[in-house]
């Protein structure tokens, strides 16, 4: 990684009393893939509108380069967007979307307005077209092209006028399971081919993990952990970050001592320290890192509630003491059988008490919480936040 | 089922039959039909087509009339119709009902209106006279009525709607992403507008000028009554009633005349249709 490109320095987004952005500090190097990641209504699109230029925040700085750009509209601005429906221009076919940017006189240092010759945009366009593998396509309308290949073209679009920061609005959102993957994939080599900052917003991890150099995590207008994907999933800061990327049981802990954590009455070697004597604590342990013994042998002892089989392993769900863990096992432990758990010192995570404290983690509605997309539980006070911060957002 | 379901459009069918079709037909028999003054015998003939030549000026005068009517619309009614989609949904509301309104006020009404208001005595006159701008110019009255101007001001007047209505309803659905993502492209307002909306209202554009166009070129109250109908300068609408109402009855000549118009019409909008496809595809290219 290189230099820094971008920095939003406390930049506040508020629409009356509701505030959508609550002070962001965050800067984005060159050549970076840096992923806004978060539940809708978290802040990020609003974020990636503000570097786009369609934004203005309410307080604070967009700097690009080190000179602050609050103010600069988006035709003026080096960065190009790929939007969330595409936003082809159903007029043009595909090789007149691609060219639409390139056909705006644009002046150079002397404030001059250059053209660029009809020779040169047909190359360029045709170059692009056979980056994003698109190559006899270019007198096609855009109506007659699916979900894919319309994305592709508005990739093309976007940087066929070798912006130096592309920005993505959750540009695969539409696409379906098979052709996310590949396109995500493509993305990356496209961004490692290209040299360019990637700023890429998304609210599925799978896919941040998969793809960024630094993942930003946010919610509730706020940053909740900026880091690479490995920092974020094994380190995640608070209990909604070890939520919201992968599958994580978090439970009330009480630091005994450095490298020492107690949770149900029991004492756990862990890798974590400086906590102060008997602070309590969060304490995420992933389901893979589970392993299961026999009941004798196991540091905790509990009773199979529900199994369910996922391909590579199963998902089992375990009742300790009241608490419902969900642990990924290759072996088959059959409902109401009991069973013991070993847990590596290395497999304990412990995280600082946080507002999120006691709102995720439990397994004891484990259907609903297993499809992520329409969960919003009464008792899920996070929830109500989000929405009502929904509703300010589209004012 | 596909027979069964026809059923229900049988009552239609017939109705087109009976007040369409069959009204074309007989339009067209009497078209090609010309009497024999002496016997009073109709024969087939094409002469109501070739001695139309005379009317030449009435055919034209109506077209250009209905042009320049068209285009005043487009130019005051592309705006109009931009401003009002851009908007807020309350001022809309408003707007479209301040538009509606002349329409649900009889149309021989306002045009009434117009002419108390054009005529030679009439109210602007009638000002012009106590500002004393007729003094100063010398005259005793300014002819408005009974000229070309005042057609196309009623012209204008009564199907300004017309054109306002489909030109916003087509920017109101135009998806703002677009115009963001041109803008992102490096398009500042006024490339925006000439990239991205214009031709993107361009339908809305054509189905205006087609609702203005057509009626205007038909029609006879407002020249009767604005333009000094047959005593003034005839359009093909007073042409045509005074073939079937007038002391020049002749509804042959009438239907005729009825005829070539509607051919004209057609042609002119297959064209214009045409061109708005080519448009799209010459972009394209």
């Amino acid at each position: 990684m290189s230099k820094e490109l971008i920095r939003l320095r406390d930049c506040v987004m508020s629409y009356g009393d509701e505030v959508v952005l609550d002070h962001i500090n965050l800067y984005i190097n060159d050549k970076e893939f840096l992923t806004l990641l978060g539940p809708s209504g978290c802040g990020k699109t609003t974020t990636l509108r503000m570097i786009g230029g369609f934004l203005s925040p309410t307080a604070g700085d967009v700097l690009f380069d080190g000179v602050r750009i609050n103010d600069v509209p988006p035709h003026l601005r080096t960065v190009n967007t790929v939007f969330q429906r595409y936003a082809l221009f159903p007029h043009l076919n595909v090789f007149e979307n691609v060219a639409f940017g390139l056909r705006i006189p644009k002046k150079d240092g002397d404030g001059r307005k250059v053209k660029i010759s009809e020779r040169e945009i047909h190359e360029r366009v045709m170059e692009m077209l056979e980056v994003v593998n698109l190559k006899g396509f270019e007198k096609r309308p855009v109506s007659a092209l699916s979900g894919g290949q319309q994305q592709r073209v508005a990739i093309a679009r976007a940087l066929v006028n070798r912006p130096k920061v592309l920005l993505l609005d959750e540009p695969l959102g539409a696409l379906d399971m098979r052709l996310r993957k590949d396109m995500q994939n493509e993305l990356k080599r496209i961004q490692q081919e290209m040299e360019i900052t990637f700023i890429y917003v998304t609210h599925d991890q799978e896919e941040a993990l998969a793809m960024s150099d630094t993942v930003v995590v946010m919610d509730g207008g706020r940053i909740q952990q900026i880091g690479t994907p490995e920092d974020i999933y094994n380190e995640p800061k608070n209990a909604f970050v070890a939520d919201f990327i992968g599958e994580s049981n978090i439970i009330d802990g009480i630091m005994r001592a450095d490298r020492v954590v107690e949770i149900f009455n029991r004492k756990f070697q862990c890798l974590d320290k400086g906590f102060g004597k008997d602070e309590p604590v969060d304490v995420v342990i992933r389901p893979e890192d589970v392993d299961i013994v026999d009941e004798a042998a196991g540091q905790l002892r509990g009773a199979v509630t529900s199994v369910t089989f996922k391909g590579v392993h199963y998902d089992t769900i375990v009742d300790f003491y009241g608490f419902k863990w969900l642990i990924q096992t290759t072996d088959f432990c059959p409902v109401d059988s009991r069973i013991g758990i070993k847990i590596d010192p290395d497999g304990i995570h412990v995280m600082k008490k946080s507002q999120y404290s006691g709102m995720f983690g439990d397994y004891s509605s484990y259907s609903e919480e297993y499809d992520e997309l329409d969960v919003v539980e009464p008792e899920d006070e996070d929830g109500e936040e989000r929405d009502s911060q929904e509703g300010g957002y589209e004012e | 089922m596909k027979n069964k379901r026809s059923w229900f459009t049988f009552p239609y069918v017939i109705w087109m039959a009976l007040f369409v079709v069959i009204p074309i037909l007989i339009m067209m028999v009497y078209a090609f039909t010309v009497v024999d003054p002496d016997t009073n015998i109709a024969y087939a003939s094409v002469g109501n087509f070739t001695r139309m030549g005379v009317y030449l000026s009435v055919f034209l005068r109506s077209f250009w009339l209905a042009l320049v009517a068209t285009v005043i619309c487009l130019l005051i009614g592309y705006p109009v119709a931009y401003w009002m989609a851009k908007e807020g949904p309350r001022f809309q509301r408003i707007a479209m009902a301040l538009v509606m309104l002349p329409m649900w006020i009889n149309f021989l009404l306002r045009t009434y209106s117009w002419m108390s208001i054009l005529e030679n005595n009439g109210l602007l006159n009638q000002l012009f006279r106590t500002v004393g701008l007729l003094d100063l110019l010398g005259v005793d009255h300014l002819q408005m009525i009974g000229t070309s101007g005042a057609v196309v001001l009623g012209m204008v007047y009564n199907y300004l709607p017309f054109m306002i209505l489909p030109i916003y309803s087509v920017i109101v659905k135009l998806d703002g992403s677009l115009i963001e993502a041109a803008r992102d492209l490096g398009a500042d307002s006024a490339r925006v507008f000439s990239k991205v909306i214009f031709p993107l209202s361009l339908p809305g554009i054509l189905s205006g000028v087609t609702m203005v166009f057509v009626p205007s070129v038909s029609t006879f109250a407002i020249s009767s009554l604005l333009g000094g109908g047959t005593q003034g300068a005839m359009l093909l609408g007073d042409l045509i009633e005074t073939q079937f109402k007038g002391g020049a009855y002749n509804p042959h000549l009438g239907a005729a005349v009825s005829m070539v118009m509607m051919v004209i019409v057609v042609v002119c909008m297959v064209v214009m249709n045409h061109f708005g496809e080519g448009e799209e595809q010459a972009v394209m290219l």
